[in-house]
């Protein structure tokens, strides 16, 4: 249970630190690229602030992404001795992608002035790219773990292993795809919201509002379209894993037209789920296209591959919830941006995007606690459980304790250095010669 | 295909002990300078590895990812057993890199500056001495799965004298990488001065920790003497060494900046040839006399295949690119030096 603490944890802060790391420098290299074309300073001020921002995030998501490779086999060793080959492959890549990752930030952190403009900008890009793809890869090695192919078991023994069909199995586009997304409209939201507080205290309105319509209109798109991608996750989630989809529903009963239950509060015991919200048929609907075909529910499950249906459930109604608000939120900055000119300005509209600043971490939390406690009680779907992976070693609480206070620590420092730097915008970027940032 | 993997598993290695080594030996250096030089020094160190250190960090990575893609038994023993001194490790590397990070990032510098040279500082000194505790425990022999109690398996694996030394020794060869490397980043003649003391210091604690290893091999029961000189390639690799260190110290009087980089660099490939030649394919001597293998032990065959092909091409992308960022900011003719300084 502690080994599970600890990297759920530790996946917990690395995917905040790896999602902004790998999404900011798409907002720097926008801002950059707008620098380059108008020549216009504020932009380049833009581009240096969340450069640094980028830096810092790389550092954290670096290390604790090392810390994760780590992790795998101090708290798993079972789970990698047999798995390592089957789903390693994206690990190798995602090996090179962050390589280059860092070596195209050393590049742009280090190379203002020093090299052509544009070669200079292309590095920026890079960075971004290989950071997507660091990240697609990993989830791609995620989504094995759901939908485990490229080998058979044959009494125990894992054998006619292929790696690249492992790596390409069939949930990694999904959920690689939903993640992406994810990440943009979170970081989108987070850095929007920050930089809608700035605003609203009149400070730097001008460099400030430049990046919030940068940050804001990345997360916005992403929300829009997140859905779709959401829609792709749970019909794959509905045919590889039908006791995570009956879960995250908490749809107990098999029977036609099964509904859509939307929020409530499941009843493990007497398998019902009280004040819910009940569409018939269109649970059927999503997952099968019409509205009369019953969907698998937990009384075709046995108990013991039941995963904890209450936490499920929970995470996955606060994901949807949030990720509609977002979208709610999306609809009305496009109407700004065409017909309402004038909200930028108003109050109410910044104090809407202020409030939003964690909610898309929030729903990235929730989505990950659904596929990874939806899983349960597996580690590889069908394969291997949970409990038989763990290390044998003993204390690994005392482990998990020293990690909580490493990683809490962290987050402070991240959180203090973040303040310091947006609290010294005024006396570094209001410099009449720029150039000296 | 399995030879290219090893081989690439092997240069990750020797590049991390090189150019992480350097790295955090500049850390050790700093621990080693007077207070009143110490924010001098710290400036050059840092633009001297600042632009690629994360770079230097990956080798690790590369390493770690090879051997659990390739080789999962030998990943999953050296997990399980060495989980203390990893856990460690990894504390020092979060530490480490953070501080980094963070000391040159605040925006505001104040007394929170102390607190993050004390961090990095410390933390250069632990993670390359476990580093080297988890090495040095790997040929030890004291690795047992077969224990059955707590100290045996997890802890006495590798808390003896030999890793130990072993840790104090990699600890000495970072100090001293760095010391040679920093000769040649600055143009201040004291300074530089100072820098080659720090050589000529750490050069002496390798020796000595170098000593200590043999002793405690002894003491330990390892025939560590007769892998190192029972062979040819041992005692050439030994005998390189020694006479370049030689030519190391002629060539740094003579004020020579960049062979004597290659030098020091050679002289770790000869020390990690020495370790680990006479080993080789083994990877981990366990207690009860067995070994795990980097060809017995290997992992699925399309897998080494397809991991052998991935290295290739990865390093098609990553070594042209990495050899630009180096030159870029190490040798190519500076155009803008004023504006570097306000960074």
């Amino acid at each position: 249970m502690a080994a599970r603490s600890q990297m759920a944890l530790s996946l917990g802060f690395h995917i905040i630190f790896s999602c902004i790391g790998m999404v900011m420098p798409f907002f720097m290299a926008v801002s950059h690229f707008l620098w380059l074309r108008t020549g216009n300073p504020v932009y380049q001020n833009v581009t240096k602030a969340w450069s640094k921002g980028v830096a810092i995030f790389f550092a954290t998501g670096a290390v604790s992404g090392t810390v994760l490779s780590f992790e795998l086999g101090l708290l798993w060793p079972t789970f990698m001795k047999h798995a390592g080959p089957i789903f390693g492959m994206p690990f190798s890549l995602e090996g090179t992608a962050f390589f280059i990752e860092a070596i195209a930030l050393g590049f742009f952190l280090y190379g203002w002035n020093r090299f052509n403009r544009w070669f200079h900008w292309f590095t920026g890009v890079v960075v971004g790219i290989s950071g997507l793809l660091s990240g697609i890869l990993v989830v791609a090695a995620n989504a094995w773990m759901n939908s485990p192919t490229g080998f058979d078991l044959v009494n125990g023994k894992y054998t006619n292993i292929d790696p690249i069909k492992a790596m390409f199995n069939p949930a990694w586009f999904s959920q690689a795809l939903h993640m992406s997304v994810a990440a943009f409209a979170a970081t989108g939201f987070a850095v929007a919201g920050v930089h809608a507080l700035m605003i609203l205290r009149k400070q730097n309105v001008n460099f400030h509002m430049k990046a919030f319509r940068i940050a804001a209109i990345f997360g916005v798109i992403a929300a829009i379209l997140q859905p779709l991608s959401g829609d792709v996750s749970a019909k794959m989630v509905a045919k590889r894993q039908p006791a995570k989809l009956a879960a995250m529903e908490a749809h107990f009963k098999t029977k036609p037209y099964s509904p859509l239950i939307i929020g409530g509060i499941p009843d493990v015991k007497n398998k019902k789920v009280d004040y819910a919200i009940e569409l018939p048929g269109m649970l059927s609907f999503m997952v099968h296209d019409d509205f009369k075909t019953p969907v698998k529910g937990l009384d075709q499950i046995p108990v013991k591959d039941q995963p904890p249906i209450a936490v499920t459930h929970y995470a996955f109604q606060i994901m949807v919830a949030l990720g509609m608000l977002m979208m709610g939120l999306g609809v009305l900055y496009l109407i700004a941006l065409w017909k309402k000119r004038t909200w930028f300005d108003k109050h109410w509209f910044l104090k809407l995007f202020i409030w939003a600043t964690p909610i898309g971490f929030i729903a990235v939390e929730a989505g990950w606690t659904v596929t990874e406690v939806g899983r349960q009680p597996w580690i590889i779907q069908g394969v291997m459980r949970t409990a038989d992976a763990v290390t044998p070693m003993p204390g690994i609480s005392y482990s998990f304790y020293l990690f909580t206070a490493v990683y809490f620590t962290l987050s402070l420092a991240v959180i203090f250095l973040l303040h310091r730097q947006i609290m010294m915008v005024p006396e570094i970027y209001d410099n009449p010669n720029p150039a000296k940032a | 295909m399995i030879y290219v993997v090893i081989v690439f598993l092997w240069v990750a290695l020797l590049l991390y002990l090189v150019m992480g080594g350097a790295d955090f030996g500049a850390g050790i250096i700093e621990m080693f300078t007077l207070n009143k030089n110490k924010s001098h020094a710290r400036k050059i160190m840092y633009n001297a590895i600042g632009p690629i250190w994360e770079a230097n960090h990956m080798w690790l990575i590369i390493a770690i990812v090879i051997l659990f893609v390739g080789f999962p038994v030998i990943y999953a023993t050296m997990s399980t057993y060495l989980h203390i001194p990893l856990t460690v490790m990894l504390m020092g590397i979060i530490a480490r890199g953070t501080a980094l990070t963070f000391r040159n990032y605040d925006a505001v510098h104040d007394n929170m500056q102390k607190v993050y040279n004390k961090i990095f500082v410390y933390s250069s000194f632990i993670t390359p001495l476990f580093l080297g505790i988890i090495a040095g425990s790997a040929v030890s022999g004291r690795v047992d799965p077969q224990a059955t109690n707590f100290m045996d398996a997890y802890i006495y694996s590798w808390l003896n004298w030999f890793s130990v030394a072993i840790g104090f020794f990699t600890v000495a060869l970072c100090g001293f990488l760095a010391a040679i490397y920093l000769i040649g980043e600055t143009r201040d003649e004291a300074e530089r001065k100072s820098f080659i003391r720090k050589a000529k210091l750490m050069n002496v604690a390798a020796v000595v920790a170098g000593s200590l290893v043999f002793i405690a091999s002894v003491k330990e029961n390892i025939p560590l003497v007769q892998w190192v000189f029972g062979n040819v390639i041992g005692i050439t690799a030994v005998s390189a060494a020694t006479i370049s260190l030689i030519a190391l110290w002629y060539l740094i009087a003579k004020g020579k900046r960049f062979i004597i980089r290659v030098l020091a660099g050679f002289q770790m490939t000869m020390i990690l040839l020495t370790t680990t030649y006479k080993h080789f394919p083994n990877i981990i001597i366990l207690k009860n006399g067995g070994h795990l293998s980097l060809i017995e032990d290997q992992g699925a065959e399309k897998t080494i295949q397809a991991l052998g092909i991935a290295l290739l091409v990865g390093s098609l992308f990553i070594l042209p690119a990495l050899f630009y960022l180096i030159w870029s900011f190490q040798y190519k003719p500076e155009q803008a030096d004023s504006e570097l300084q306000g960074h």
